[in-house]
């Protein structure tokens, strides 16, 4: 039993659920394609600007491939629908903006404690509360790593293109898989609303990591749900399989039932968040350029990453020591690779610029006591080339 | 050894629905009197009445007492956040429609913080069984008011008794769309096993209200001395009306000893299903 809803029987010829071949595509198209690309069966979401483009696009073409669309009544259904699926096997999904990803911090902390996998778009607006619901921001980068009460793991990939949008979608459902986290695309209004080439590639050629599932079959012996491999992620039974799960968001022993005693939710958290920071290496994604003789490095995600490297590549031209690294992952941060950076000895400081008050550059101090220039704008305008390039040359 | 664990012996006792609980985790964590360990009992004979496999039935529970729920019955179950049964058991009935998905959660997570959850669920005729068990109080944090307690009835919130109307949840449930309606009490307990296996053998949303003590938390707050008082309530007071019409008038006033508490199956009906 435990048909997947996706049959491939039912699927039009017309409609394939990889589009392959080389498109012109608004990067909100594009992270929705990554999403039926990589298999999704679910989306349950609530329209919001900048974001509404992904749940249209998606409504359109996921019943045509046997897939379930429901508009859900606000972002806490959402958030809870794309978990229940999660639970029965779907590969999950929603798309939002700042105020509803608030809503979703709830049950994004049920997907972390069950350890449900989901992937949530945020197309970051300008915020706090309603903001510049239009117009770009990218102050979700905290919330993103800690809007839920407790301690968790995730995973956040910062798109800076239409084709990052689709790439980083197919690696958010496999890590989301591989690791039984959420993961964020974190895209921002200019990446969701730019058009630009993407090129799918053939349907066999998109990866594809499955989740492990229960090694042994029902009722051969009881199946722990919570009893991690050597890679700390345990293997996933899904409704209607035979397992007899039980999963709750009460801290649990491994069996699933509620444990509500101080040493197993020590043990259970510290796991919860260790997945991710002790797989980090595996999962940490940047981009490089000109940093091995660089005195002075550009740190950037995100649409202001493109201002980033055009300011980067003006500067060495006029023969500054100047180099860039473009966080691919936010979360986990690259604080590895910025801290080689440092020891090698050549840095003598970071430009952290971003469509916040300092979130990112926050991070960078973390690690640093070298100096960490900012370039901020609250929201509504990236900045431009112009700005990076004389902070560079400062 | 006390004269209890003389008597019981449970590797010797077979009953129908033991392979149903998960007695490993007994004892559970309800009170004496409390109602909810009937409703489980009800559900789980409904699931062995309904002659489908253990494994495609699943039980969601919210928050609160009643949302402990789905951790004792022997299916997959989900216990998942306060008042978000639905819509998790939305994600699990629409990716999976082979599978008999039903909510068990209390007045106060079903009604107050997942009241939006429950009309749209309603709305859309999604294939899923709602248990509400009403005790009509908060009862794991200690008897606070919530939108089913009655007008002038205790609860540390309102000491001076509540003064907001309360929901009338079968005129609710009906109104936004529901499929199957019904109102019983842990004292009619085949009549509710019936309502169960009932829903379970329709496509679409059922929505069935059970009375239950809660004696620590309500009762006590409220002149109803133990669970077998309130109970005794329910058995002077009750009237079975089945297919009742007149569902706005159906308010339940569990403090004037006056007014009846009508229960019944008020709704059979079809409807298009979310899916067919």
């Amino acid at each position: 039993m435990a048909v997947s809803v996706i049959n491939k029987n039912t699927q039009p010829e017309s409609e394939p659920r990889v589009r392959s071949g080389s498109h012109f595509m608004l990067g909100d198209h594009a992270c929705a394609e990554g999403a039926l690309a990589a298999g999704l069966d679910f989306f349950g979401g609530y329209p919001i600007t900048p974001s509404t483009e992904i749940a249209e696009h998606i409504a359109a073409r996921l019943p045509l491939l046997g897939g379930r669309f429901v508009q859900m009544e606000d972002e806490l259904a959402s958030m809870a629908a794309i978990i229940g699926a999660s639970a029965a096997g779907a590969r999950s999904f929603t798309a939002t903006s700042g105020p509803g990803f608030s809503l979703m911090m709830e049950n994004i902390g049920l997907a972390a404690m069950m350890e449900l996998p989901v992937v949530i778009a945020d197309v970051m607006r300008a915020s706090p509360s309603t903001g510049l619901p239009t117009m770009v921001g990218q102050s979700d980068i905290l919330q993103a790593r800690w809007g839920s009460h407790g301690d968790y793991g995730i995973i956040a990939y910062c798109p800076s293109s239409p084709q990052e949008c689709f790439d980083l979608t197919i690696r958010a459902f496999n890590a989301a898989d591989k690791y039984r986290v959420p993961v964020f695309v974190l895209m921002d209004e200019v990446v969701g609303h730019m058009a630009e080439r993407v090129v799918i590639p053939a349907a066999e050629d998109i990866p594809h990591t499955p989740r492990k599932g229960p090694r042994k079959k029902p009722g051969e012996e009881i199946f722990l749900s919570y009893a991690p491999d050597d890679d700390m992620v345990p293997p996933i039974a899904h409704a209607g399989e035979g397992y007899k799960v039980h999963m709750t968001g009460l801290t649990h022993d491994e069996r699933g039932y509620p444990a509500l005693n101080a040493p197993t939710h020590d043990k259970l958290v510290r796991r919860l968040v260790d997945k991710v920071r002790l797989n980090a290496a595996e999962i940490v994604m940047y981009d490089e350029v000109a940093t091995e003789d660089a005195d002075t490095i550009v740190i950037s995600f995100g649409c202001t990453a493109r201002s980033a490297r055009h300011a980067v590549a003006e500067a060495r031209r006029e023969g500054l020591k100047c180099g860039f690294l473009r966080l691919i992952t936010v979360w986990p941060f690259p604080e590895s690779r910025i801290r080689e950076l440092i020891d090698k000895g050549n840095v003598k400081r970071f430009i952290v610029p971003e469509v916040n008050l300092g979130q990112l550059r926050r991070e960078v101090e973390r690690l640093t006591s070298l100096p960490v220039l900012r370039l901020n704008h609250a929201g509504g305008e990236m900045p431009a080339p112009k700005a990076i390039l004389e902070l560079i040359r400062s | 050894m006390s004269a209890t664990e003389q008597i019981i012996h449970p590797a010797a006792t077979v009953h129908p629905i033991d392979n149903l609980l998960r007695a490993d985790r007994f004892p559970h964590i309800l009170c004496p009197g409390c109602g909810i360990g009937t409703v489980i009992h009800g559900y789980a004979h409904a699931i062995a009445a309904s002659g489908l496999s253990e494994d495609s039935h699943v039980c969601v529970s919210g928050i609160g007492c009643s949302g402990r729920a789905a951790g004792y019955v022997n299916v997959d179950s989900y216990h998942s956040t306060h008042g978000r049964a639905l819509p998790f058991a939305i994600g699990i009935a629409v990716h999976k429609p082979e599978l008999k998905v039903t909510v068990i959660s209390g007045d106060g997570d079903l009604t107050a913080i997942g009241g939006n959850h429950l009309i749209h669920a309603a709305r859309r005729n999604v294939n899923l069984t709602v248990i509400c068990i009403n005790n009509f109080t908060y009862g794991m944090t200690g008897g606070q008011v919530g939108p089913t307690t009655p007008i002038g009835a205790k609860g540390s919130t309102a000491p001076r008794g509540a003064v907001e109307r309360p929901f009338n949840l079968p005129y609710l449930a009906k109104a936004t769309g529901a499929t199957f309606v019904a109102r019983w009490t842990v004292l009619h307990v085949r009549e509710f096993q019936d309502a169960v296996l009932r829903s379970m053998n329709k496509n679409g949303f059922c929505f069935i209200e059970v009375l239950a003590p809660c004696p620590t938390s309500f009762g006590r707050a409220n002149n109803i001395g133990d669970g077998l008082h309130e109970v005794e309530i329910y058995r002077q007071r009750c009237r079975i009306e089945n297919g009742a019409q007149n569902l706005e008038e159906l308010d339940i006033d569990l403090i004037d000893d006056s007014k009846s508490i009508t229960v019944g199956n008020f709704v059979d009906i079809d409807r298009t299903p979310f899916i067919e």
